[in-house]
């Protein structure tokens, strides 16, 4: 028990690096991959065919390898990136890739009806969008975004690799100055899982109310 | 970046590497994805027509292994199970279990949705005919489900076999770790990346268009 009380301060600063490396990557993600996803929806056929290449090349490959190309690939052609920054450019690829694809799947499942009745009313181009589409894709959008949060969390723990001190190095600092795994592995757990479940729970709530 | 000389005869010379990682790699998805659907199967059945207290630990299941990080279960079971319990098993085992345990939890889901829309009426009519409550199962409740659950299975199956590069993390020589041995042994790290992304990229297409396949021959849309 004394082993936890000492540790937590410790482990703590890890679990701010995680929510740092979190954050930081779904707020750029979101900046770029919702504008591009509406390019892919809505674009013309120039600016559809680079998105729809990008999100399924970086959609095919495991994270685990977009990290280590940043981190250890780009420095061979003179592009150097410290451990956090090629952490976070490498998680923020993939995550804008999935909200890329989050957003045209919004658009996409709302029924061309709508389209068809919000022009037979006479509204422009500007007004369908905003009036119409926009607000149905937002319910669409956000149950699978809020669960994408859960995988960022989770996949956060693989810059541990990259030998960023975030919740999951922490753990295994600790585990190698103590040489007590089991109860620190599980209370790692039980960290990660009080982020990411009401996360779950609240994802699950806005599909319940949102789909009709 | 003008300066970088692309030399791939030394990354040719550790192919091996990579090609025995990719088997690997499929073999590590193809097993832990048979052994999680059995998981998936036996528990969304329980969870549906089982007992009652049986559904509370199987939702703590599901929900302890989704929302924690694969890596960290990797950890837990290589590292911390042997450390508290006399047990020992290698590496490669170790991930199998994880990975299994994990896809698992994933797949309760997907197949719990997918038996519960299985339409009432079929069930009454295998009732009807006389087939018995296994008969049932397995001639009318199973492959509709499965055939139901589809589309949610492949996307699945494709991370799944993503998340396999995750077992370089304890050293079973996948592909990942391939990568990673060649590029450490030749330092020719744009020529690996430039080899294995594209085989990461060509087999979960290839895994991909296969279950689409599968799909348009026997995915039941609703």
């Amino acid at each position: 028990m004394t082993i936890f009380l000492q540790t937590l301060p410790f482990l703590l600063d890890g679990l701010l690096t995680t929510l740092l490396v979190a954050g930081s990557v779904v707020l750029i993600a979101i900046v770029l991959g919702i504008p591009a996803g509406c390019a892919l929806v809505f674009g013309p056929f120039w600016v559809k065919v680079p998105l729809r290449l990008y999100a399924d090349f970086v959609r095919g490959v495991p994270i685990l390898v977009l990290l280590y190309f940043v981190y250890y690939g780009l420095p061979a052609v003179q592009v150097n990136l410290s451990s956090m920054t090629a952490a976070v450019v490498a998680l923020t690829a993939f995550k804008t890739a999935q909200i890329i694809e989050i957003t045209r799947g919004a658009f996409q499942s709302i029924p061309t009806g709508q389209t068809d009745a919000a022009k037979s009313i006479g509204l422009g181009l500007m007004d369908r969008f905003l009036q119409v589409l926009a607000p149905q894709a937002v319910r669409r959008f956000l149950p699978p975004f809020i669960n994408s949060l859960v995988d960022t969390v989770k996949g956060s723990s693989l810059v541990s690799l990259l030998g960023i001190v975030d919740l999951m190095l922490s753990l295994q600092q600790v585990i190698g100055r103590t040489h007590v795994a089991l109860p620190v592995y599980l209370m790692g757990a039980l960290m990660y899982f009080s982020i990411n479940f009401p996360l779950s729970v609240l994802s699950r709530r806005l599909e319940k109310r949102f789909i009709y | 970046m003008g300066n970088y000389h692309f030399n791939f005869a030394i990354v040719w010379r550790y192919a091996d590497k990579l090609f025995n990682g990719l088997l690997l790699s499929i073999e590590l998805a193809t097993l832990t994805i048979a052994i999680g659907m059995l998981i998936g199967l036996i528990l969304a059945l329980i969870e549906l027509d089982g007992p009652r207290w049986a559904r509370p630990l199987i939702r703590a299941y599901v929900e302890f292994v989704r929302n924690v990080p694969l890596l960290l279960l990797v950890y837990l079971i290589f590292y911390g199970i042997p450390s508290a319990v006399d047990l020992e098993y290698d590496a490669t085992t170790s991930f199998v279990v994880t990975l299994s345990i994990y896809s698992g939890a994933y797949l309760v889901e997907i197949l719990r949705a997918g038996l519960a829309a299985v339409p009432l009426g079929l069930v009454e009519a295998g009732k009807a005919i006389g087939l018995t409550p296994f008969g049932v199962l397995c001639y009318v409740r199973f492959p509709m489900a499965l055939r139901i659950a589809l589309p949610s299975l492949s996307n699945t199956y494709v991370s799944l076999f993503k998340d396999t590069s995750i077992a370089s993390a304890i050293a079973v020589p996948e592909l990942a770790y391939g990568m990673r041995w060649i590029e450490i042994q030749t330092f020719r790290t744009m020529e690996v990346y430039l080899l294995a992304t594209p085989i990461y990229l060509l087999t979960s297409y290839a895994i991909l268009m296969l279950l689409r396949l599968v799909e348009r021959r026997y995915a039941i849309t609703r």
